[in-house]
Order: structure tokens, then sequence, then C-alpha cells
């Protein structure tokens, strides 16, 4: 635990040095703004975040987090770093989550700045708060998953255009797959519904914390950080 | 304590792909010793360097480091090592103050001992007006004194060393080489080099590696007689080629006669024979006595590469 922690600390104090955390914080919050305006501008809009959180998990999902940690390993392997980590008495598991909960820090973070659009709801009116605390879980599940794709495509390759790319690539697969399912019909319609990350958030934002898609996005980190692990250990081999 | 083995390496072999990097490797080394690790690039040291420092499982063969085998105890073993890679590890964007914090962290040094040895390294590796600049400001030979300083902060048992002189000026390789001559005795320091010279001068004891295999262990001194079977001088002569050849290689001790032709007319020969001043001074009066012009005389210092071959050859291969 405390080694995760010191890499955690870290690259934490890496993205707060550089201006990559505020970058993502103001990009985040200027595109949020502008999803707020639009959700509230509507005729009979409702006092609610769930436009805005879904415009986020729909539009910046996919974009923010692969950026965010495209350097997390990449840059490791450039500067010859990543010998040293793993030839520290650190697993290298430990490695892996350390890198992912710092960006899971920053992230979650600038997230939890956009609850400054709730208090401007309850300034002018009465917002459900249940939903908007969900729809926030939701949001936070959501790019937890999305980081964990992050951080296994930075494992990957030493380029870090290329690590964004593949990350961008998976997420935005991930979050478009169920919109086929129409198409494709029958049991692969299911498997491609239960795959998407956009399904899972829909209840999220209507006031519903499911099991079932709290587990989705809890697998989806395993799998994609577990992947990143190994991709980490196989270094040692090349 | 003093007789401790510290690095084990029982027929270690690496495979890449096909080709092996290193091919059934043995060595130790004991408490306070400086091993030299000596071979042309590509000859299997840093690859061996990787296998000790857990970097890299060997494909078949073990290793230990202060008694852990370095595959099955690994993050033990890794405790016990401090290690300068090849190409210096340092994240540029931070300061030398916060990396050195940050590798004694995972490292798993409390914060007590981080603080304080933290002040020691820089002592040792007199970084005092860097202590607080950014790495990305540093000159190369600085760099390597941080690399230097993040190896020995957690007082490892074990140095392991690659190339640590390579890329820096002559008179930061000075300063290089006896810091690390003084950080022997606490530590037991394993460096690779492709400098025979250099290796001389630090280590008590020098392992030679070529192609993945080692070919030859002894202290510098032993090698050094080993070596003195051969000389080779290159002389210019102001006569005819071929009668030179000719009387050059029958004179005893002579074992070789090579010349080259230079554009201008001039020929050059390079003659390889047994060691010693008197071995020229024959040459000399053999050129002198059949009337040519003896233009030029002097040793030449056999290649890294030639070492090696007569290390190979003269071991029986």
């Amino acid at each position: 635990m405390r080694n995760i922690l010191s890499i955690a600390y870290k690259e934490l104090s890496t993205y707060v040095t550089s201006p990559m955390a505020y970058i993502i914080a103001g990009v985040l919050l200027a595109l949020t703004g502008v999803f707020f305006i639009d959700s509230v501008d509507q005729p009979f809009a409702l006092a609610s975040v769930r436009g805005l959180l879904r415009n986020t998990a729909f539009f910046l999902m996919p974009l923010i987090p692969p950026i965010m940690t495209m350097r997390l390993f990449a840059e490791e392997q450039k500067l010859g770093t990543l010998e040293l980590l793993l030839t520290a008495p650190v697993r290298d598991f430990e490695v892996v989550l350390g890198k992912f909960l710092a960006s899971f820090a920053i992230l979650g973070g600038s997230l939890l700045l956009t609850l400054f659009y709730v208090f401007i709801l309850r300034f002018y009116s009465d917002p459900d708060i249940g939903p908007v605390l969900s729809a926030y879980f939701g949001i936070l599940l959501y790019s937890a998953g999305a980081l964990a794709v992050g951080v296994l495509a930075s494992s990957l390759t030493g380029n870090q255009i290329v690590a964004a790319t593949v990350g961008f690539g998976i997420i935005l697969m991930f979050s478009v797959v169920g919109n086929v399912s129409s198409v494709v019909g029958g049991a692969a319609a299911t498997i491609l519904g239960h795959l998407s990350m956009t399904n899972h958030y829909e209840s999220f934002s209507q006031g519903i914390v499911d099991t079932t898609d709290v587990l989705y996005y809890v697998i989806l980190c395993a799998v994609f950080l577990f992947l990143a692990v190994r991709s980490v250990e196989s270094r040692r081999w090349r | 304590m003093s007789n401790q083995t510290m690095i084990e390496a029982n027929h270690l072999t690496k495979y890449y792909g096909d080709f092996p990097a290193v091919y059934d490797v043995s060595f130790s080394a004991q408490k306070g010793e400086v091993v030299g690790f000596l071979g042309p690039n590509a000859a299997g040291k840093t690859t061996t360097m990787r296998i000790l420092t857990g970097f890299t499982p060997p494909t078949s063969g073990s290793a230990s480091i202060a008694g852990y085998d370095v595959v099955a105890e690994s993050l033990e073993a890794r405790r016990h090592v401090g290690y300068l890679p090849e190409t210096v590890p340092l994240y540029t964007d931070m300061k030398v103050k916060d990396y050195l914090r940050f590798m004694g962290a995972i490292r798993g040094m409390e914060s007590s001992a981080i603080k304080r040895r933290i002040g020691d390294v820089i002592d040792i590796c007199h970084l005092e007006t860097y202590y607080d600049a950014y790495i990305s400001k540093l000159s190369k030979g600085f760099r390597q004194r941080v690399g230097v300083a993040q190896a020995i902060l957690h007082e490892p048992e074990v140095l392991v060393l690659d190339e640590p002189t390579v890329g820096i000026d002559p008179i930061q390789v000075v300063e290089t080489r006896q810091l690390i001559k003084s950080l022997g005795g606490e530590h037991t320091i394993i460096l690779s080099s492709h400098i025979l010279p250099e290796v001389s001068m630090i280590c008590q004891r020098v392992i030679i590696i070529h192609e993945g295999e080692i070919v030859a262990v002894d202290t510098p001194q032993a090698l050094g007689e080993r070596l003195e079977g051969a000389e080779r001088v290159q002389m210019e002569v102001a006569g005819p080629a071929a009668q030179v050849v000719r009387t050059l290689r029958g004179i005893t001790g002579v074992q070789d006669v090579t010349f080259t032709e230079q554009g201008d007319g001039r020929v050059l020969y390079a003659v390889t024979s047994r060691r010693g001043d008197e071995m020229r001074a024959t040459l000399a009066k053999a050129v002198v006595e059949h009337g040519w012009g003896l233009l030029r005389l002097e040793p030449v210092s056999l290649s890294l590469e030639e070492i090696f071959l007569r290390l190979t050859t003269s071991e029986g291969g």
C-alpha cells in the first residue's frame, strides 16, 4: 500500500507541476459550461445535471482520459526510468495502481469541480438531489473505466501519441458499441448492449444505482488494469 | 562477514529469440569486492546486469543477491541492490531532491532515513549546488552523479553500475572512478566497462565476457601478465617491401608481419612479436643492417577485440 501511495504521490506532483492538471480542469469546466447552458436553455428544462453529465460521458470521456494517461508508462519507457521502477522493490501491480489512482484523483477532482453547476441550480430552483448524487457516482465510475483503458494503452508503447490514439479508440468503441445492437439482433445484441459503457451509465443518470452497473465499471477497471500489469511485466522479457 | 558471497551467478543463460545474449555465465563476488565486467559492445554485460537486478529473468540458470534468489525472492533481492543502468534513468521534470526522495520512498525507506541519506549522498556525489535544481538543467556529468546518488541512497549491499563512465568528460571520468573506488569496501560493486585500463584501475577482479560467454576471470595484474605474451609495433621502412617482410619474419620472436602501402609510396609494417624493449631494438638493428631507412618505430597497443581473441585462443576456445 505504501508503495502504491509513493508512486501515486509522485505522479500527482508531476500532474500539478506541469500544466496538464490545469488544462484538464480548464477544458472540462469550459465544455461542461456549454453543456450546462444547453441543458437548462430548453423549454420545460429539468433542474438536473442529467444532460450535462451524459454529454460529459459521451463527448469528453473518450478524449480526456487517454490524454491524461498517455504519459504514464510511455514516458517511463522513453526515459529508461521503467528499468528503475521495475528493479525497485515494488510489485508491478503497485506501479500500475499508483499511476491509475493519481490520474483518477486529478480527473475525479476536476469532475467534482462541476458540482458548481448544482449550486447554481439550487440557487434558482430546487433540483432533486438523489439523481444528482447517483449521476456523479456514475460519472466517476465511468471516468475510472476510461482511465484504466488509457493506462493499458500507455503501457503498450513508448510513443505517447500512439498511446492516446489507442486509448481513444478503445474507449470510443466501448461507448458506441451498444448503438449497433439493434442491427445485429439476438444474443449478440444483448452482449453488445451489456458491453456498452453508455448503456450502463443510463440508470445512474436516472437516479438508480444498480449493482450490475456498478459491477460493470468495477470489472472494466479490473480487466484493463490487469492487462496493463501483464503488459508492464512483458517489458521484462523484451 | 568478510567472506560472505554477495553476488552469485550460476550458469546464467538468456536468449532473445534464438539469439543467446548470455550463455552459461557463472561467477561470484564476495562482500566488499569490486568486480569489473569487461567486454566489447553487445558482449552480454547489460543483459547479465539486468538479470542480477531482477529486471529480466534468465532463460535458465540462477542468480542470487545477498543470498536471495533474483527470480523466486525478487523483491527481497531488489531491496539489496542499487542499480545504475547504462542510460541514466532520470525524471527530467523533477528536481534533484524530489527525485531522490521518490527513489528512497519506492525502496521502502522511512522518511527520516530518506532525509538523512539524501544529505549524505549529496555530499558523496558533490551535488550541493544542484540539490534544488531541475534535472533537465543538469549537464551529463552531473546527471551521472545523480544516477550514482540514487543507486547508493538506500545503502544497498550490492551496487550494479552499467558503464558508469560512458559519455562524460575526462575530468568527470576521473572523479567518477574515484567515487566508485571509494564506495568499494562498504558495497560489493559490479561494474561494466569496455575500457581495460579503467577496469584495472578500479577493480580487484576482472571478468572478461565476449559474445555472451565468460572468457577469463582474473585479477587485473594476472590478466596483464597473460596479455604480455604479445606486442604490436608499427614500423615505417624505406626499402623493398618483399625483402623487408622476409627479413623481419626471420627474426626470432616475431610472430607475424603485415604491411600496407600508403598512397605516397611509403610502406607501413605491423609487426606482432614477443613483448619487451629488446625486441624493438632487434627490429631496428635488422633494418639498419640491411641499409634501409628506419623512418618510424612505435609500439601500438592491442585493441580490445584482439585482447579477447588472444584470451579466447590462449584459453583453448
